[in-house]
């Protein structure tokens, strides 16, 4: 099967993020041998790629989990280098994991706020570490109405809710708290159809609030209800960057296993 | 075959019933789910038998020996509710105390040593082995029940070593003091009661009023996820287990003072008795949930079911009976609670 190649044409945002020619290795394993990535600003890009073809190490690297050992990541165009994933959030990158990363027995405005808890202004606050719950349920609520995402109460208890729910919540932490961009690994992995529907649709909420988003999804039909680009890796590599209109799916798996060719797949540029 | 054919109108049906189903019963599930709730209806049931069982059990006397016979464990079960709500235990605790109060019992009345130093040489003592267990739980991540368990045999070994096989009657008035009352009526209330419930506020505060009560809590209920959301989870464990060991010192203070003599065989079951009040106060021993105020009710409610039954003309045999009934049922009371949320 022979895919028709079209370069994709250059977006017209600003590139937000960056990776250049990143080289991982395990002892002899390459993980990445020369990975490339461009975000842009305002735009939900997925990522796919078969077991092995080096998605989640590039989004490591992205987000700091793993250093590089080779090749740059530029933020706004300047270079960055990662040693961990607080120094990613430091920049305004936020992650959201697989594997829903909630405190289940505190409330939604608590686990909104965990680790970056909202103390009293003036000396109640600085002297006597006093929270401040009202300013943090209002912040929260107010945030999770502009994402649209409807919950019974801020008060209650994650374990109460679904799992697109809880998902919900670590995906409007990631939103309320990245002031560059968002990386999403797997969201929907572990959720039912119509609980992924409410990810999905926090995911386009926060990329039209301008916060592009990095999208790794095994989930083909999510990633083409979503994604405005589509980055397809293979071999450690970039195989070939595309579009939901360019390409079906069953393109995308076939450069994805090797069995079309991908505009990217051969001859470093 | 309806109830199959129709399953999406069968749903449809009972939602509305359901809705009415919660708002009526809203109310008293709220009251009900609110952790306290439950240990203080237990306190106060035990209470009322009791006070109708016997006239003494009522007397101002009686209520203020109830509260000054919990003080030790009382103290001690704070940092063992912090411990168990960072999902860990803490079975040295009365060890570390009971150190504390031969160390402190032996530098004044053996050694001459000034009061307030030998006091505070004690408390430095009972926090470094706080931190101790600490550094070993979070830098080593070793389990918290086999860190305190080897910790309590070496401190029981220090302690019989340092005591020489005798006991230290205190004599001195500063580390009797948590011993003397105010006298309000007929009530007698001590400076160590006081001392207690000061602490229970002062920890209560950091629980639920600061960001690092919130990191305790988190770091019990899902450890990875407090890693992942960027909480310093070793520095917080730490400063657990070191606020802990700083708690049993004041324990040992307030032991002196209920009892002036410092004796190494002492407070033997406290650190089983400090798990027994925060159980039955509702804390859960997975780690995550749990309020200080219940570990409090708890400790008053094994006190005053040993008062008392002692008061009654009961068999003591029977206190240990019953609080083992509270116990196990606290926890099929958790677990049936979680099973239900998921």
């Amino acid at each position: 099967m022979k895919v028709e190649q079209k370069p994709v044409l250059p977006p017209r945002g600003t590139v937000v993020l960056e990776a250049r020619g990143i080289v991982k290795r395990y002892g002899h394993v390459v993980a990445l041998g020369g990975a490339d990535l461009e975000l842009v600003a305002g735009e939900v890009l997925a990522i796919v790629g078969d077991n092995g073809a080096g998605k989640s190490t590039l989004i490591k690297v992205l987000c700091g989990a793993v250093v590089p050992d080779e090749g740059q990541v530029l933020l706004d165009g300047a270079p960055v280098h990662f040693r961990n994933p607080l120094d990613a959030r430091k920049r305004g990158i936020e992650t959201v994991y697989q594997d829903l990363a909630v405190a289940p027995a505190l409330d939604i405005a608590t686990n909104l706020f965990l680790g970056r808890e909202l103390r009293r202004r003036g000396p109640v606050g600085s002297w006597f570490r006093l929270l401040d719950k009202n300013r943090m349920r209002r912040e929260a609520q107010r945030e999770m109405d502009e994402l649209k995402f409807h919950l019974p109460s801020i008060d209650s208890a994650v374990e109460k809710l679904s799992g697109g729910q809880r998902q919900g919540v670590a995906v409007a932490r990631a939103a309320i708290f990245a002031r560059r961009l968002v990386i999403m690994d797997e969201p929907t992995a572990a959720l039912g159809v119509r609980e992924s529907g409410q990810v999905l649709n926090l995911i386009r909420s926060i990329r039209d609030r301008g916060l592009p988003v990095i999208l790794i999804s095994h989930d083909m039909p999510h990633v083409f209800e979503v994604a405005d680009r589509i980055q397809i890796m293979r071999l450690g590599r970039r195989a070939a960057l595309t579009t939901p209109q360019r390409h079906t799916m069953s393109e995308v798996v076939a450069i994805m296993t090797g069995a079309a060719r991908g505009d990217e797949q051969t001859s470093p540029q | 075959m309806r109830l199959q054919s129709t399953g999406d109108g069968v749903s449809a049906d009972q939602t509305p019933r359901r809705t009415a189903d919660n708002a009526r019963t809203g109310i008293m599930r709220q009251v009900l789910l609110k952790p306290t709730v439950g240990p203080l209806i237990v306190l106060l049931l035990f209470c009322t038998v009791f006070s109708l069982a016997t006239h003494t059990f009522l007397a101002a006397g009686n209520l203020s020996l109830v509260v000054q016979q919990s003080v030790i464990v009382g103290t001690l079960a704070i940092g063992q509710t912090m411990i168990i709500l960072t999902a860990g235990v803490d079975l040295a605790n009365g060890g570390i105390a009971v150190l504390g109060t031969i160390v402190a019992g032996r530098l004044v009345a053996e050694q001459q040593n000034p009061a307030l130093l030998s006091l505070l040489f004690a408390l430095i003592l009972c926090t470094g082995f706080g931190m101790t267990a600490g550094l070993l739980v979070s830098r080593l991540m070793l389990p918290p029940f086999i860190v305190t368990l080897g910790l309590l045999g070496i401190i029981t070994a220090i302690t019989r070593l340092v005591a020489h096989g005798g006991a230290f009657p205190v004599t001195d008035d500063l580390l009797a003091w948590p011993g003397n009352a105010i006298a309000v009526g007929d009530t007698s209330i001590t400076y160590g009661m006081l001392i207690m419930f000061g602490l229970y506020l002062l920890v209560w505060y950091l629980l639920t009023q600061t960001a690092w009560g919130r990191h305790v809590y988190a770091i019990g209920n899902n450890r990875e996820a407090a890693r992942l959301v960027g909480i310093p989870v070793q520095s917080r464990l730490l400063s657990v287990y070191t606020f802990a060991g700083f708690l049993y010192g004041i324990g040992s203070w307030l032991a002196l003072g209920r009892i002036p003599n410092a004796d190494p065989n002492a407070l033997q079951n406290a650190n089983l008795d400090s798990i027994t009040a925060g159980v039955i106060g509702g804390t859960s021993l997975f780690g995550g949930r749990g309020s200080l105020w219940g570990t409090l009710i708890g400790t008053l409610i094994v006190a005053v079911l040993r008062n008392g039954l002692t008061l009654t003309g009961i068999d003591p045999l029977w206190q240990d009976l019953v609080t083992g009934i509270l116990v196990i049922g606290a926890v099929a009371l958790d677990q049936v609670s979680k099973g239900k949320q998921r």
